[in-house]
């Protein structure tokens, strides 16, 4: 790149797609080490998606910059699509294996709306059974009087 | 292809270089089944960011079928692993050294051996008496 040349589209297009591809490896980098140092499941999976999404839909968009063709994108954005719609159901299935397998560490949870709620209606099926319990004894109470 | 476009892509090779051997690092500790599954998804994005800056640099579309195949296998592998996790005592994901695997082996040589001396042979069938014709 000459600084007597005029820039045509295509350098300016190259250079963007250099951009796009250096964020996209900046995040995938952060995954990384976001991967080793993160203490539990649920932290290391934050950090896993940020490649997976955006870091992706960045390295991608670089190359459809500079591939400049009509082609590839549709294949390019089928990628996106897959991984948009895929990563969210992986994420989740992982997140409840973690959850009931025991490897999410609460002392490290700020809010922790689920084990709240599981605690919750196990107390109301426990008083649901109590209450039960007794109209069965006092119904058994009322026919062994009578016989 | 001037210096800049190299030096750009040499260190984006650099950072998902890091990025693919920390997520094995990550894979190779991860005391539980599910922080490999992550950390191997980690590596399989990074994969694909990789053909897909070689594709970039060498200007080739010849490989973005590969980009489609590896960015679902990601996928069915996490769900597959996530679907038969199971609660793992303590210590058991860890991987093992020879010796221990050794120890293990040998306890359970032992502990085979005393289970066949209390077995009752008239009724349990001991060793083939006579020879098979």
């Amino acid at each position: 790149m000459d600084a007597g040349t005029s820039i045509d589209g295509g350098v300016l297009l190259d250079a963007l797609a250099g951009l796009f591809f250096l964020s996209g490896a900046l995040l995938a980098f952060a995954a990384g080490v976001g991967l080793v140092r993160f203490p539990d499941l649920l932290a290391r999976m934050h950090s896993a998606t940020k490649p997976q999404v955006l870091g992706l839909i960045l390295a991608l968009i670089g190359l459809a910059l500079r591939l400049r063709s009509g082609d590839v994108l549709w294949m390019l954005v089928l990628i996106v699509l897959f991984q948009l719609l895929t990563s969210p159901v992986a994420s989740h299935m992982v997140g409840r294996a973690g959850y009931r397998t025991g490897k999410v560490r609460s002392d490290l949870l700020v809010v922790d709306d689920l084990t709240a709620d599981q605690d919750a209606a196990e107390r109301e099926a426990h008083a649901e059974d109590r209450l039960a319990a007794q109209l069965a004894r006092e119904a058994d109470e009322a026919t062994g009087g009578r016989g | 292809m001037s210096v800049v476009t190299t030096v750009v892509v040499a260190v984006c090779a650099a950072l998902l270089a890091v990025a693919a051997l920390l997520a094995l690092y990550r894979a190779e500790r991860g005391p539980s089944m599910l922080d490999r599954t992550v950390a191997l998804d980690v590596f399989t994005t990074t994969v694909v960011a990789f053909i897909a800056l070689e594709a970039a640099y060498s200007r080739r579309t010849d490989t973005i079928p590969v980009l489609v195949a590896l960015s679902l296998v990601g996928f069915v592998g996490s769900v597959t692993i996530a679907r038969f996790a199971a609660r793992e005592p303590e210590g058991e994901g860890k991987v093992r050294t020879r010796e221990e695997i050794a120890q293990e082996e040998a306890a359970r040589a032992l502990a085979e051996r005393d289970d066949l001396r209390e077995t009752d042979t008239d009724h349990h069938g001991g060793a083939a008496h006579g020879e098979v014709r």
